[in-house]
């Protein structure tokens, strides 16, 4: 438990000690208050939701998760200082947690920021607050799932660039996977139990449950074995190729 | 004591370290040496635990290397190849993670801190971000984080690379000093260092061992050892050489020029004729008290007298020519 709080620590504050952790809020800030406001019209739509607010989270996030999670396992990698820590008495299993927390926690301190947007949503009606946290548990978990994609493709590669766009790819056809035009599409050719199987695969899925104000065990069991998944095969994937 | 048992790595189809074994103890310091590629880095990355072996073992003060390999990392200091660290980290703050995660706290953890940084002259860069730091520094910073529990087995893997003389002779002192009660492996390949602070060198070529011993044994394979180089004042050639070939044990006479590498070179200084030679002995043989005995009896006037103690240089180039295959 010390040495994940000391990875945790550590990775948490070398985000606030380059100007990585603040043009990524700045930038994530901006974007979800824009894609609201003048996508899709907030204050038009004269309602007291945030859902024009949170529809956007996954398409935001498909772009910053990436950007936030490249370089944990690739920069570690290039500078060779994964030699140093795979060689202090640290296992593998508290450093892929350390990391994978401390960053995921500091994309939900970014998603903490946004709380003026419900502060405005209160000030002008009466929204569902139930509502409003479980999409703000919902983002929170989909950030996590996105996460666990790019802590893998990190570990793959040495190079940033590739994996981020690799993290960006995979990502993508997860998010797809459930999105209404690709589930149409399967439709036409597949058996509707196999296509419903496939989009059961999606991260968008799952995330449509929370914005709707479920709290259901299965959605938060998909996200919890997603990233549980992920990170073993980070695990792998790192057992294999720390010494490259 | 480090036991090193057939150790073996490959690398797709490339033997990287092929069946090494053997032992160091307390007090010792061993000097790891080698051509580039010739498996140095491999075979401290396997004892460190950070890469796996494809065979044999290890152990580390009794701990074996694959079944605990936690046991391992807290009984070793590492400084791994071009001391890696994290650049974006001030040195304290570095210091003090490696501290916490080698389990200190509190006030120990800083004190720890506070006296490596004494040991290793960091103080006057605490504060300062690692990514600023001459490579001197980063080379201090690395060896620090390695000392700073105060371990019993040290492994440092070039730990003088890319140093100004000045702190080279600053890190070997630092590594002497620590050598009588530790246990440290070290590799350059700086062949002077090896006999300025090793106890003991192991010589890697392709993998494989192919000398081990004190650097005194090594440079006793060398074919100059226990040559004798003379200067001699006005005596002729051909006279001198044919006379000392009669000495007892004496296999050859060559006259050299002012470089040692044998190459014959006439010399006419200022009227007198000044001859240099080397005499070889029959292997095994001393010949330093023969030689003396003679020449005084001759009563030529010498100039310089010096028994070769052997060249490393040429033992290493014997051993590992042709043995570079990166």
């Amino acid at each position: 438990m010390r040495n994940f709080k000391a990875i945790f620590k550590r990775e948490l504050k070398s985000y606030f000690e380059s100007p990585v952790a603040y043009v990524f809020i700045v930038i994530f800030l901006l974007a979800t208050a824009g894609c609201t406001f003048f996508i899709s019209r907030f204050f038009e739509n004269r309602a007291a939701t945030l859902e024009p607010f949170f529809m956007w989270h996954p398409w935001l996030y498909l772009f910053l998760v990436p950007a936030v999670g490249m370089r944990l396992w690739s920069e570690e990698r290039k500078s060779g200082t994964i030699e140093l820590l795979f060689t202090l008495p640290v296992t593998l299993g508290q450093a892929l947690a350390g990391k994978f927390f401390a960053a995921w926690l500091f994309i939900g301190i970014a998603l903490l920021l946004t709380f003026p947007m419900v502060v405005t949503v209160a000030y002008l009606g009466n929204p569902d607050f139930g509502l409003i946290f479980t999409s703000y548990l919902g983002s929170f978990l989909l950030a996590g799932g996105f996460l666990s994609v790019t802590c893998l493709f990190s570990a793959m590669s040495k190079n940033q660039v590739i994996s981020f766009v690799l993290a960006v790819v995979a990502c993508f056809a997860m998010l797809m996977l459930g999105v209404g035009v690709f589930t149409d599409f399967l439709n036409g050719f597949l058996p509707v139990w196999l296509s419903e199987a496939i989009s059961a695969f999606s991260f968008f899925t799952h995330y449509q449950e929370f914005q709707r104000g479920l709290l259901d065990s299965r959605d938060l069991v998909y996200f919890i074995s997603v990233i549980g998944f992920m990170l073993a095969a980070n695990a792998l994937v790192l057992e294999r190729k720390k010494a490259e | 004591m480090i036991a090193v048992q057939s150790l073996t790595r490959h690398f797709g189809t490339i033997k990287a370290v092929d069946n090494i074994s053997f032992t160091v103890n307390k007090g010792e310091i061993l000097g790891f040496l080698g051509p580039n590629g010739a498996g140095k880095s491999t075979t401290m990355k396997m004892i460190t635990t950070f890469l796996p072996p494809t065979s044999g073992t290890a152990t580390v003060g009794g701990c074996d290397i694959i079944e605990q390999p936690l046991a391992v990392r807290g009984k070793i200091g590492y400084l791994p190849e071009s001391s890696p660290s994290y650049r974006d980290m001030n040195v304290f703050d570095f210091l003090t993670f490696a501290a916490e995660v080698r389990g200190y706290d509190g006030d120990e953890r800083f004190s720890r801190v506070k006296n490596i940084m004494e040991t290793c002259n960091l103080k006057e860069v605490a504060w300062q971000q690692i990514d600023t730091l001459s490579k001197g520094f980063r080379q201090r910073v690395g060896f620090a984080q390695a000392f700073l529990h105060d371990p019993e087995y040290l492994i440092l893997d070039e730990p003088t690379d890319g140093l100004d003389p000045n702190q080279k002779q600053e890190m070997r002192s630092l590594i002497r000093k620590m050598g009588r009660e530790k246990c440290i492996i070290l590799s350059t390949h700086i062949l002077e260092e090896v006999e300025a602070i090793c106890s003991r060198a192991i010589i890697i070529g392709e993998g494989k061992i192919v000398a081990d011993g004190s650097p005194e044994e090594l440079r006793s394979q060398s074919k100059l050892h226990g040559a004798i180089s003379l200067e001699l004042i006005d005596v002729d050639l051909k006279e001198a050489i044919s006379a000392l070939e009669k000495v007892q044990c004496v296999d050859k006479v060559v006259e050299i020029g002012s470089d040692f590498s044998g190459s014959p070179v006439a010399e006419n200084g200022s009227g007198k004729k000044r001859l240099k030679l080397r005499l070889y002995p029959m292997s095994g043989k001393s010949i330093a008290q023969e030689t003396a005995r003679f020449i005084h009896q001759r009563s030529w006037q010498v100039d310089g007298f010096t028994v070769e103690k052997g060249d490393l240089n040429e033992v290493f180039y014997n051993l590992t020519r042709g043995g570079a295959p990166k």
